[in-house]
């Protein structure tokens, strides 16, 4: 085994951690965001609100978020095209996102709706009393709180999710692994660049762990 | 990119001998089930190992184990299965190595690093589950065993695991369902599980649509029977008054 | 002010309230009384809507809470409610808990919110913790903050929920306190509690409930004067109250 061959090919493989850290920051963001959506309609009162959100989550927690990559790679320019009527080019990386907010959404949704609950029920009826209305006691009120409450479990699932990004490998996209792959085949050693990718990955997830269960520690005290 | 509607695709010949395409799927279902059911017995029987080694009072046996579970689980499962797949064969003495790669049929192959690979990943989840079972029984148990005269095997056998793994069944449940969809990964070393079958499906026939629909409706009655055959396990086993952890 | 009219209510097959009828005017002091689970609390909660109700209506203001077309958070933003557990908001400081409402639902400035938050927490006595957060006051304290922060919405009517039960005994008579201000400077108040010396001090009338209904509702000079005339479930209420 020899390894200096990484150190010319650092560059590059940032190039591709970029694009890892992208899909994963958007990924959140927008899967955080219409998780909650879903949270708010599982626990509404409107049974067809709350079965629609249950149906979603339960779809996309019985299939592999590689089948929901690879389906919304050759789906979503048909699903564009039917939409808007022209030919929208779009690359790996807009259906990949697109996926990754979906799928995960379902996954933050249990969260999220989890965390609402855990707020004692006088919260909202608090709230109400001073005479704010829905959108108002969960915005200023509940959701605060619970972001709050569940902010490790969030970062936990990020985590998973970071790791999950490697699957873009499936449909090409250039993230960290497959920048690292690449390389390591052009050059001849794929076993060094494997083993460098796994051991980033590690560094990364288990500090980022560690961080997590101390900020656990802090806010159960 | 007109699309052409067509849900009896599956029936339609794959111009292969006598193959329909439905015939992909079902194969594709056939390795998909072999792998998962054969990478969980593996996961299931190392994941209890670890799960007791964490728990015993030997500061090396719980630290390799919690070394174990760090490891596999902060590494992402795709780069774990090139790992086993692309690299480990190469480490092995010589005669492994050439019969790995030349004897065996390429799906045998893919098949071994796969089922290892999910195997050995599951068992660091399920060690963690085991490892919460136990730790969530009374400390009163193991010392009333002690106090009976049973030896350290005899308690984690005979006390603490039968009643750890009755109160895991639902997390075990959720890994179970799990490995399953990791089974997918498969796919990516050319194994030709259920979501290859569907990608090969989608690229002959254009239909690609029917063809995820298919595959998403097999994955999800999958997830709806193991579930339910898991609710089963639970109720066959329950003891009266056993208190499990997520339930009331 | 208020006026209850047959209101019944059921959680399921399980009928929570029966038939409850009375009135609350301009500047009296109603006191809820009767054993755990007799509906009382279930009754306060209905008068702001916060607990719907099957048959019946309740007026509040001239403004029907039955009504589908009634605004309820406006309603709701005119009538002040303070709870058992106090529910201040834990991740707002004391300041923010007092202004939130009156700037959010009233649309006042944050000055004017501000000011007249703190004038308020000054006359429960708390002004030095305007800047600390619900967890690091005790429960007495806490429950002032509650009450003020329900003043500042300038209720018509002021609705308490078992507003000592939640505390540490030496904590009582602080919170007590301020209501007995609050009654005497005139604040029409319907309050659920079990403090007999409250009720004597300021209460005009006296409701007790049983099994979800009103078994009495008398002034309270018949109430506690008049012991022999009361029914038998209410005697042995106020004999267990009264003993301590």
């Amino acid at each position: 085994m020899d390894f200096s061959a990484i150190i010319p090919a650092l560059p590059g493989m940032w190039e591709g951690m970029a694009m890892t850290l992208k899909l994963l920051v958007l990924g959140v963001v927008g899967g955080v965001a219409l998780g909650t959506v879903l949270a708010l309609m599982r626990l509404s009162h409107n049974p067809l609100l709350s079965r629609v959100a249950g149906a979603y989550v339960n779809y996309f927690r019985s299939i592999p978020l590689l089948l929901v990559i690879t389906w919304f790679y050759f789906a979503v320019p048909f699903v564009l095209r039917w939409l808007t009527g022209e030919d929208m080019p779009i690359g790996a990386f807009t259906s990949c996102l697109v996926a990754f907010m979906m799928f995960e959404a379902a996954y933050f949704c249990e969260i999220v709706r989890a965390g609402i609950q855990s707020i004692p029920k006088g919260q909202m009826g608090a709230a109400y009393a001073l005479g704010m209305n829905y959108g108002q006691v969960m915005r200023l009120i509940i959701l605060p709180q619970a972001f709050r409450k569940m902010t490790p479990l969030l970062l936990q699932q990020s985590i998973i999710l970071f790791q999950d990004t490697s699957l873009v490998y499936a449909v090409g996209l250039m993230d960290f692994l497959n920048a690292a792959r690449s390389r390591g085949d052009i050059i001849g050693q794929p076993h060094e660049f494997l083993i460098f990718a796994g051991l980033v990955y590690f560094t990364i997830s288990f500090s980022a762990s560690l961080l997590v269960k101390r900020l656990q520690k802090r806010l159960t005290v | 990119m007109d699309y052409n509607w067509d849900w009896g695709v599956f029936f339609k010949s794959t111009g292969i001998g006598q193959e329909i395409y439905l015939d992909w799927f079902v194969s594709g279902l056939g390795w998909t089930i072999a792998v998962a059911l054969i990478g969980w017995l593996i996961a299931l029987f190392l994941g209890s190992v670890l799960g007791v080694l964490r728990t015993v009072p030997n500061r090396w046996l719980s630290g390799l184990a919690t070394a174990y579970v760090e490891l596999f689980r902060n590494v992402p499962l795709l780069v774990q299965l090139f790992i086993w797949y692309f690299l480990i064969p190469d480490l092995l003495p010589e005669p492994i190595e050439m019969w790995f790669k030349q004897d065996l049929n390429p799906a045998t192959s893919a098949y071994l690093s796969v089922v290892v690979c999910l195997g050995l990943f599951t068992a660091a989840r399920v060690c963690e589950q085991v490892r919460t079972g136990i730790q969530a029984l009374p400390k009163g148990q193991a010392a009333a065993a002690y106090a009976l005269g049973f030896k350290l095997p005899q308690i984690y056998s005979q006390i603490l695991l039968p009643q750890a793994f009755r109160i895991i069944i639902p997390p075990l449940t959720s890994e179970f369902l799990n490995i399953f969809k990791n089974s997918s990964v498969a796919s990516l070393i050319g194994l030709m599980e259920l979501l290859a079958q569907t990608k090969q499906t989608a690229e002959f026939t254009a239909n690609l649509f029917e063809a995820f629909t298919l595959a998403t409706i097999i994955y999800f009655t999958l997830n709806m029977s193991l579930m339910l055959l898991m609710r089963w396990v639970e109720k066959k086993v329950a003891v009266p008054g056993l208190i499990s952890v997520g339930g009331k | 002010m208020i006026s209850i009219k047959n209101v019944s209510k059921w959680y399921g097959e399980f009928q929570v309230l029966t038939d409850c009828t009375t009135e609350v005017t301009k500047g009296e002091v109603v006191v809820v009384c009767g054993p755990s689970g007799s509906g009382k609390s279930t009754l306060i909660k209905c008068v702001n809507a916060l607990e719907p109700f099957q048959k019946g209506d309740i007026v509040v203001d001239g403004t029907s809470i039955a009504d589908p077309k009634t605004d309820l958070p406006k309603l709701r933003s005119r009538v002040g409610m303070v709870f058992q557990h106090f529910e201040l908001f834990p991740h707002l400081s004391i300041t923010e808990n007092l202004t939130i409402a009156q700037m959010k639902v009233l649309g006042r400035s944050k000055e004017e919110a501000t000011d007249k938050g703190l004038k308020l927490l000054d006359r429960v006595g708390l002004k030095a913790h305007a800047h600390k957060y619900p967890g690091q006051l005790s429960g007495g304290q806490q429950q002032r903050v509650a009450i003020a922060r329900a003043l500042a919405m300038d209720p018509i009517v002021m609705l308490f929920d078992e507003p000592t039960s939640a505390l540490d005994p030496e904590m009582v008579n602080e919170v007590l306190d301020v209501m007995v201000q609050l009654a005497q400077e005139g604040m029409t108040m319907m309050c659920v509690t079990h403090e007999m010396g409250f009720a004597r001090k300021v209460a005009n009338r006296v409701i007790f409930m049983d099994r979800g209904q009103i078994v009495e509702d008398c002034h309270k000079e018949e109430f506690f004067g008049n012991v022999d005339a009361r029914s038998d479930r209410a005697k042995q209420f106020l004999a267990k109250i009264l003993q301590h």
